[in-house]
């Protein structure tokens, strides 16, 4: 059963159209990633899921109800970031905890919030006043709050900003285990793609308001193609040698580089060739395929 | 709503902000106290140049009443700034610090929201205003003593016979908790229509100087408006000091001279209250939330 369906959310400022005509579902268990670039639309989109933002047409449901009729009762079983970590600098991260847990009906004791804290590694730091954490406390803070009432569907809005590579993993330790462990639905965004590629089970890349891709990664990225960037110390020789032979149809339309997306058993045989037409190869990179998958859906919509 | 009015009231509690409104009164009143305290004889005097002449008093003059009396009259003015710090603040200051969203989130609506923490803003100026009770009053009968309430208006005199004065001290603290409540209702309106804390403080303040200003001037074209303006009324807690007398003009034992007119005040100064709150709840309901 899907958790979370939209169907042809718009949200429009004046004549700037943020959100235009987006629907999508999420379901139960899922770990959704929602990619876009900065201003396409996503923190928007969340902002309507959260109720934060009327939209200007369109139906939001979640847990088969629609928001618009029961938005107070869908809002129990939510916890969400939605971008920065704004938090009270005067209060303890305890403190936070525990003023948040008293507008939730279920019962949130001591240990609730001991174990919350725990989660997020933030235990030792509980009596401390936020005014003294780091940007990547604060996250941690704010995504304890979102969980601190056990909520079944969790929204986080770049929720590894300012944190650390180690507090990366924690993070995606964390959503991992939240999903695996415990069942939670999960909707993250985050401009880190590599990031969501080891998270999320379900992408959906949104440009200029309009969805341009959804679907499971695996079904998305062909497993058995890499995309390769090839190094030389002359381009235009290389593309030549490349276009009149056999790895032509595998060329990218980039200006950043010589890119191809190829089978990977191909690799070698590329590699070869290149060496034999007299190419002077300095390198074969791959790179992360859902960030060129990315720059190329985003890139074909312009 | 119990859940967001104790959290409401646990954040204003926590914020050293608040603590400037106390210490501000305190430190204010101290002074003026001390001053009387010191060279309050000369103070009298002064005040009854006019009528030394005509009239002799017997007994202090300089009681604890008439302390009470005279801190009103300055502080009463100046106590909605220190009002309009908290109140102003209560949306716009979330709003600016980015936790409004935060709280939207909750499963509370945004009506509710609003009127938790008008509640919990309306607690805090009632407390302040207790905390200035309490220092002008108990504190100043405490230092001065007590004796009768010899009040000098433009054209007449008022004496109150010291046991018919405390009641019309606690009147004139009830009254001036509707004129506080009218103050801290506007700064959440102008709350409901910024995301940042300054410019609902000084819009608040702006207004009560700008609608003070309509008040008292005589000119035919404000006359018409006067009755209905929020800073006509917010004075009239003195009226419970004016006392009916009796035909051989002796003051009469519990009485107010214009209750009238203190009950015409209390209801307009409800209806901006009412007014005030209404308009934060609808603007914050249709509010896109975007900081």
């Amino acid at each position: 059963m899907p958790v979370i369906q939209v169907h042809q959310l718009s949200k429009h400022f004046g004549t700037l159209k943020a959100v235009n005509q987006l629907s999508f579902n999420v379901n139960e268990g899922e770990v959704f990633g929602f990619l876009g670039q900065n201003g396409s639309g996503k923190s928007t989109t969340i902002r309507m899921l959260l109720s934060l933002i009327h939209p200007t047409s369109g139906h939001i449901e979640l847990f088969g109800k629609s928001l618009q009729t029961h938005r107070t009762q869908i809002l129990e079983e939510i916890g969400a970031i939605i971008e920065r970590p704004d938090l009270y600098p005067y209060l303890t991260a305890q403190e936070h905890l525990q003023l948040f847990a008293k507008l939730r009906s279920k019962k949130i004791g001591k240990e609730d919030i001991r174990n919350t804290l725990q989660k997020v590694g933030l235990i030792d730091r509980s009596k401390d006043k936020v005014q003294t954490f780091s940007l990547g406390m604060k996250q941690r803070l704010g995504i304890a709050i979102a969980l601190v009432h056990n909520p079944s569907l969790i929204i986080l809005d770049e929720p590894t900003n300012g944190l650390d590579p180690q507090g990366i993993t924690d993070i995606r330790n964390l959503i991992q285990y939240l999903a695996k462990e415990e069942g939670k639905t999960i909707l993250v965004s985050s401009h880190l793609l590599s990031e969501i590629e080891q998270m999320a089970t379900q992408i959906m890349i949104i440009h200029k308001g309009e969805k341009v891709a959804e679907g499971p990664i695996q079904k998305l990225l062909d497993p058995n193609k890499m995309i390769v960037h090839i190094k030389t110390t002359n381009d235009a020789h290389t593309v030549q040698v490349i276009l009149s032979g056999s790895f032509s149809n595998y060329l990218m339309q980039r200006t950043d580089g010589i890119y191809l997306s190829i089978p990977t058993y191909e690799i070698p045989l590329l590699n070869q060739s290149l060496v034999n037409a007299g190419v002077g190869l300095i390198g074969l990179e791959s790179r992360n395929a859902l960030e060129d998958y990315f720059l190329q859906v985003t890139s074909n919509s312009n | 709503m119990k859940a967001i009015i104790s959290i409401e009231l646990y954040k204003i509690f926590r914020r050293p902000r608040t603590y400037i409104a106390f210490g501000a009164i305190a430190a204010l009143i101290m002074v003026i106290q001390l001053g009387l305290k010191m060279d309050g004889q000369s103070y009298a005097g002064f005040l009854m140049k006019d009528i030394n002449d005509t009239l002799t008093v017997d007994g202090k003059v300089l009681n604890g009443y008439l302390i009470c009396y005279i801190l009103l009259q300055l502080l009463l003015v100046h106590v909605p700034l220190l009002v309009a710090l908290i109140a102003a603040d209560m949306i716009s200051g979330e709003a600016n610090l980015g936790t409004l969203r935060l709280l939207f989130t909750t499963p509370y609506s945004r009506s509710q929201w609003v009127l938790g923490k008008f509640i919990a803003a309306s607690i805090y100026t009632i407390v302040l205003l207790i905390w200035l009770a309490f220092l002008a009053l108990f504190v100043s009968m405490w230092i001065f003593g007590t004796d009768d309430l010899f009040l000098m208006k433009s054209n007449y005199v008022v004496l109150i016979q010291e046991h018919d004065v405390l009641w019309r001290y606690v009147g004139a603290f009830v009254f001036a908790s509707f004129s506080l409540l009218t103050v801290t209702s506007l700064g959440f309106l102008m709350s409901s229509l910024a995301n940042n804390s300054i410019g609902p403080i000084v819009g608040t303040m702006s207004a009560i100087v700008f609608f003070t200003i309509l008040s008292t001037l005589n000119i035919p074209l404000f006359s018409v408006i006067k009755p209905y303006l929020f800073t006509t009324h917010m004075n009239n807690w003195k009226e419970f000091f004016d006392i009916k007398v009796n035909e051989n003009n002796e003051a009469v034992f519990g009485t107010i001279l214009n209750l009238a007119k203190i009950k015409t005040s209390l209801i307009v100064l409800t209806l901006h209250i009412i007014l005030f709150v209404t308009a934060s709840v609808f603007i914050t309901k249709r509010k896109d939330i975007l900081s």
